[in-house]
């Protein structure tokens, strides 16, 4: 075997070292299994609240909306994790890192969520739901079985890419000492003098989004081939 | 109130440590700027190489798509940073951000240009063949130009999502706004660098994301 992939084998494959670390990566692999199956709902949640409240509500509600859209768009989700995890503590609010995680990812994706629902109720024509109205629906029931369902069809490609993007953005919560599964590769870097456990942790990454990121860019693709016409 | 004052804008912390502080916004613009050139560079070089259908590196380009595009950037960061000195490659902080920042912006460059290439209407290839252009022509004088401005909306928003990234430097000690204001809010015991660091990032990227608002409102609507 060439020297050169002989040191690669030792130092990126090497067996002994995964069977080490392979406990912890579990443990890890579990806690952003958690992170990211309490953050992301909560973060459609709030998005799509924040995204009625544009279509639904005043001018006044519209333009304060859209300022904590972009507010939170603006700000790395490091920072606001950074913020909450150890900038809180001096108001007396101490957050366990694991509900600042979810807090910074919610609070962050709340203004990317919020921005695509309010892009595509805003995407249904009016006359939409005027005809609603028409029909004798209030405004409200208009907005969930017409507007609605048309809006996520517009939106499906922005939403799914949305979605992938804060699952990998789990990964942030390594830097508040959460030991999820970037972290717990750390860790185990370092008991076992060698990246394997990082090679491991950006394999199973790959494994378990890979299909989600290849719907996503079929998805968009679509959506493109849309615009084109 | 002046409680609140006093740990998150404290102005004795603050003058001791703004200069500081500051100093790191211009190792933000500085990886960021050259994250864009690289991943938008690499990765529309990529696209025109898928587009040329060169057998030998269809795979590989196909590979680096793939991986740069599913892995969290933080994992990218720290891979770079942390394993590669382990194959012989020790690179500075600076260019490990960068560089993994720029290889993730490049997979998703490349695979929003070889969407919208393939986006457009088969009809774009015929009029240019009825014309008498040559592929290389047709391509590169026909296609590119509207699958760029086709491209351009999508492509903002991501490229702002990922020098959003330029934050997790912080994890393999590159001196940035949040790393500073981090060992700062640690000397001093006080959150006020923290705040500073939260300004500064909002007027770093604030203008940005009103920009790509307003690019967003003069695209097409979906049907």
């Amino acid at each position: 075997m060439p020297e050169g992939l002989q040191i690669l084998i030792e130092n990126f494959f090497d067996w002994e070292s995964a069977l080490r670390a392979w406990p912890l990566l579990v443990q890890g692999l579990a806690l952003t299994a958690a992170l990211a199956a309490t953050a992301l709902p909560l973060g459609l949640l709030l998005g799509l609240l924040i995204g009625l409240g544009c279509a639904l509500g005043g001018r006044l509600a519209r333009v304060a909306l859209i300022v904590w859209i972009d507010l939170f768009r603006a700000f790395p989700v490091l920072v606001l994790l950074i913020l909450i995890y150890y900038g809180l503590p001096f108001l007396g609010l101490s957050l366990p890192a694991f509900a600042a995680a979810v807090l910074a990812l919610v609070l962050n994706n709340s203004g990317y969520y919020g921005e695509i629902f309010r892009a595509g109720l805003a995407s249904v024509p009016h006359g939409q739901r005027e005809a609603a109205a028409a029909l004798g629906l209030t405004p409200l029931r208009a907005a969930w079985l017409v507007v609605l369902p048309q809006a996520l069809r517009a939106v499906a490609a922005p939403l799914a890419s949305n979605s992938l993007e804060l699952v990998k953005a789990t990964s942030v919560a390594a830097l508040a000492a959460l030991p999820e599964l970037l972290r717990s590769a750390r860790v185990a870097q370092e008991q076992t003098y060698n990246p394997t456990p990082l090679m491991m942790a950006a394999l199973l990454y790959f494994v378990l989004l890979w299909p989600f990121a290849h719907l996503v860019a079929r998805l968009e693709r679509r959506m493109l081939a849309r615009e084109a016409r | 109130m002046s409680g609140f004052a006093e740990h998150y804008l404290n102005l004795e912390v603050l003058a001791q440590y703004g200069p500081g502080i500051l100093g790191g916004l211009w190792v933000t613009i500085g990886v960021a700027a050259t994250t864009v050139v690289l991943g938008i560079g690499f990765g529309l070089l990529l696209a025109v190489l898928v587009a040329a259908r060169i057998r030998l590196l269809r795979w590989p380009i196909l590979a680096w798509i793939e991986t740069f595009r599913t892995l969290p950037q933080l994992a990218v960061i720290i891979f770079v940073y942390f394993g590669l000195p382990y194959a012989g490659l020790t690179i500075s902080p600076f260019w490990a951000t960068a560089g993994a920042l720029g290889a993730v912006l490049s997979a998703f460059a490349a695979e929003i240009f070889r969407s919208a290439i393939q986006a457009l209407p088969s009809g774009q290839w015929d009029a240019a063949a009825a014309l008498g252009l040559r592929f290389r022509t047709t391509f590169f004088l026909v296609i590119l130009p509207q699958a760029v401005r086709l491209a351009i909306p999508l492509l903002t928003n991501r490229a702002i999502a990922i020098i959003k990234g330029t934050a997790l430097g912080t994890a393999v000690s590159l001196p940035e706004i949040l790393g500073r204001a981090q060992s700062a809010m640690a000397i001093a015991a006080n959150p006020s660098p923290l705040t500073l660091a939260a300004a500064l990032y909002l007027v770093l990227f604030l203008p940005l994301v009103i920009a790509s608002r307003w690019l967003e409102a003069s695209r097409v609507v979906p049907r």
